[in-house]
């Protein structure tokens, strides 16, 4: 039999492995005892002030959006974009909520001017105003994890609740809409 | 009683899957032939029992048993029989069983068609298949047993998912499994070579037909997941880069990267540690896909019935299996050294190269889907991975793939001669920039990226048909003779110019239903009117349907194309009672020209409904394309080379029939 030669290339993919494996399980831990969920904002951002961001609008130069808009009164932050498919689901649930007078502003994610531009012309546009997040930086501060995610804002400015995912007829009757009037 | 005894098969088969794991192992290395013969006989019995079980659960599906809790949870009396059976793997534990029964059936055809394998590698294949069998029966009979009864028993049950409720779904985890547990063929035998310490052309001959199988049956599996996608959850879209989605690709991927890597090793003796690290990788990612979707622990669209609990032990299962694989590897990979140096312009070359491209983009698509949840696990906070990276980071990788498929195809192995290779592409690569150029003109300069995606769909296919063309010598023979070279032509060659035609077919579909999308989203009242592309369509009114397990709307819209009627789209918007849910049921009328795709939306009010209209250029050519490939893959798995040396059941002695 040749004589077996162990080069650090030939492991190298069983470090890999184990690396990946520790994280995933670790995770999953983390996930199984509570300590992380999919769906809840890190306990760092809820009560505190929205993070200060300035976007431009989705067509054109100047200001959009920013952490100025919210604040002085409950609000709703939608993240979202055209190319996602759970946007379009819950769209008709935003459109819902803003006809009961509830400002919602919209952060438009890594779209194009002219998708996002027919999105919101072909069903109807809910937001205030909308920043467009070309970069995406402004999600991850944030903490945007999927799309689309959508933030309670209370009078102050502070985030109240976070929902990750598109927003059902459920959601709005039994979290959202109970959570804006307890805050106004 | 029936339930019990799919529970005792099951049990059994993992007894079988231990025996026939173990003792060809240890008589393949004292050389007992007895112990070997063992791993032949066991892989019948295990694949009998597992079956046995398997039937088992599908007739408690059948007859309605609801004292047994998978089916009361994922059945119903009203369910059509189609989804009675399909529903066996419409949860966890009957996917699971599914899993290990289509394992069990690879085992045996391993066993059947394995006459012409060398004892001691047969045995150890086997019993590699194994034990890999009986890791996964222990980890159903430990947390996924779906043979649970349930006292008392519910008099319904909680119906399917309505999702599931469809003969796309129906048949793309059958196929999905064919793909992922097929390569476990591949990757026993990778380890039972380590073992061995041998790899050479004919074990790369071996290999490539299970291979080819599993990779044809994973794209058929993929391709009817997009197609279920497209027309079941009514956004229009045929591909979201859902983490879900990416888990069956990337063993696509790394299979597709495999398939070539054994031709290198069967044909040129050489790449042989690279191809049996593939072969590792391709299995491993399959069990990574497997442990992504079952485990919960990433959010999507298609994650049904997830539990973090088994998701512990599905990462247990791929530590061992893969981390045991990578260690053999690690310890005896250096053995497998051999072949030339050869030159980086030759068939093998241009394979490498396909191998790096296709095994990095793999890896791209792996960081994209994982990224998240990585950086989470180690309090990096939560990011985003969407559409926009893979976008910017996959279709890069595969421009120059596809660029080399038709250049690959023509040169000669060992040494080939580029300038003489691009010489006779010089027609091809005239009508790509034809092609382009063509399409701008028509399209305007804003469809520079489009258009150049049709050139190079025109390279791959001309390219394929000139590569066909001049093996057969179409011209410059006479017509008589060029047909006889096609008749005598490998099969293999024709699979490979038909595969590499359906890439371009598929990029052809792709490109076009992206890039001249047409979306009308707007309200109707019934008697209005709108324009889609050439369509004129006439919102007629709604009616209310029943089907046997659920109630609907169905929109009725005539759609009229230069005066003459020439279809009725009849959207629908069902509810599933018993299982408290909507689904919405597209109407597509599908044309040469593209697809006219109609959904129901909400009423709003007076009379009005919301309605969604989409025109998808050439979008079937997408799913034609996959369908293709597959069929190019079946093509050359006909191949003589393959099927020489398999059992001829002519040579068996006729006598024992008579008896």
């Amino acid at each position: 039999m040749p004589r077996n030669k162990v080069s650090f290339i030939s492991l190298l993919p069983l470090g890999c492995l184990f690396a990946l494996s520790i994280l995933l399980g670790f995770y999953l831990w983390q996930l199984g005892s509570g300590q992380k969920s999919l769906e809840e904002l890190p306990s760092a951002l809820i009560d505190k002030p929205v993070p200060t961001f300035n976007l431009p609008p989705i067509v054109g130069e100047g200001v959009g959006l920013s952490e100025k808009d919210l604040g002085g009164r409950v609000s709703l932050v939608n993240v979202w974009a055209s190319w996602c498919p759970p946007c379009r689901a819950e769209h008709k649930i935003l459109m819902k909520i803003a006809d009961t007078g509830v400002p919602i502003f919209g952060i438009n994610y890594k779209d194009t001017p002219e998708a996002a531009t027919r999105f919101l012309k072909n069903l109807g546009n809910p937001f205030r105003a909308v920043g467009a997040d070309r970069t995406g930086q402004t999600a991850i501060d944030w903490g945007v994890y999927g799309y689309p995610e959508t933030f309670v804002v209370n009078k102050s400015g502070r985030i109240k609740y976070r929902h990750v995912g598109p927003l059902t007829e459920d959601d709005l009757h039994n979290q959202i809409l109970p959570l804006i009037r307890r805050l106004q | 009683m029936i339930a019990e005894a799919g529970h005792f098969a099951l049990i059994l088969g993992l007894v079988i899957a231990f025996v026939q794991g173990t003792l060809p192992l240890f008589g393949a290395s004292r050389n007992n032939y007895g112990l070997m013969a063992l791993a032949t006989s066991s892989a019948h019995a295990q694949f009998f029992a597992v079956s046995l079980s398997f039937l088992c659960l599908m007739y408690s599906f059948l007859i309605s048993d609801f004292s047994v809790v998978n089916v009361a949870l994922n059945s119903h009396t009203l369910k059509p029989l189609i989804y009675k059976i399909t529903g066996v793997w419409g949860s966890h534990e009957g996917s699971m069983l599914l899993w290990v029964t289509i394992l069990a059936l690879f085992g045996i055809a391993v066993a059947i068609f394995g006459n012409n394998l060398p004892d001691t590698l047969k045995a150890r294949v086997l019993a590699i298949q194994g034990l890999i069998g009986s890791a996964f029966i222990g980890f159903i009979l430990l947390t996924s047993n779906p043979f649970n009864r349930l006292d008392p028993a519910p008099a319904q049950g909680n119906g399917l998912n309505p999702i599931l409720q469809d003969p796309g779904l129906a048949f793309h985890p059958p196929f999905l499994y064919l793909g992922y547990v097929g390569f476990s063929v591949a990757f026993a035998f990778a380890v039972a070579a380590l073992i061995e310490g041998r790899v050479d052309p004919p074990w790369a001959r071996w290999v490539r037909p299970w291979t080819l199988a599993a990779w044809c049956s994973l794209t058929i599996g993929i391709a009817l997941g997009s197609w279920w996608a497209y027309y079941e959850l009514g956004w229009g879209g045929w591909w979201f880069w859902d983490p879900v989605e990416n888990a069956s690709f990337i063993p696509w991927l790394l299979g597709t990267a495999l398939l070539h890597s054994a031709i290198v090793v069967e044909k040129r003796d050489a790449l042989k540690s690279w191809t049996i690290f593939l072969a590792i990788l391709t299995f491993s990612s399959a069990l990574l896909g497997t442990f992504l979707v079952r485990s919960g622990i990433l959010t999507s669209v298609h994650a049904f019935a997830t539990d973090p609990e088994r998701g512990i032990y599905i990462l247990l299962l791929f530590v061992l299996i893969t981390g045991g694989s990578l260690f053999l590897y690690a310890i005896r990979g250096s053995v497998l050294k051999g072949g030339g140096l050869f030159s980086p312009i030759s068939r093998e070359g241009a394979l490498v190269l396909n191998n790096l491209l296709l095994t990095t983009s793999a890896a791209v698509v792996l960081l994209g889907t994982l990224y998240p949840l990585l950086l989470d696990a180690v309090g990096g906070g939560k990011v985003s991975v969407g559409p926009p990276f893979f976008n910017a980071t996959f279709v890069p990788l595969m421009v120059p793939v596809l660029l080399c498929c038709a250049i690959a195809g023509m040169m000669t192995w060992k040494r080939a001669d580029l300038l003489g290779v691009l010489q006779r592409l010089r027609f091809v690569a005239l009508t790509a920039v034809i092609v382009t150029l063509v399409v701008m003109w028509l399209q305007g300069t804003r469809a520079i990226l489009p258009a150049m995606a049709l050139g190079v769909a025109a390279w791959l296919i001309i390219g394929s048909a000139v590569q066909i063309a001049e093996r057969i010598g179409l011209f410059k023979i006479s017509l008589i003779n060029s047909l006889k070279r096609a008749s005598g032509m490998p099969r293999a060659a024709w699979g490979m110019a038909i595969a590499h035609s359906a890439l371009g077919i598929f990029v052809i579909g792709v490109t076009a239903s992206s890039a001249w999308k047409i979306e009308m989203i707007q309200l109707m009242k019934p008697g209005e009117i709108i324009l889609v592309d050439d369509y004129k369509i006439t919102f007629l009114g709604t009616s209310n349907i029943k089907g046997p397990n659920y109630s609907g709307i169905q929109g009725q819209f005539e759609v009229n194309v230069g005066g003459d009627v020439i279809s009725m789209l009849k959207p629908e918007k069902r509810r599933y009672k018993a299982e408290r849910s909507e689904t919405t049921e597209a109407a597509i009328l599908t044309t040469l020209k593209g697809d006219l795709y109609g959904v129901l939306g909400e009423e709003s009010g007076v009379g009005a409904w919301s309605t969604r209209f989409y025109f998808n250029p050439l979008v079937s050519w997408i799913w034609a394309g996959a369908l293709l490939m597959a069929i190019g893959g079946l093509i050359s798995l006909t191949d003589r080379r393959l099927r020489v040396g398999a059992p001829k059941l002519a040579s068996k002695p006729i006598s024992h029939a008579a008896k």
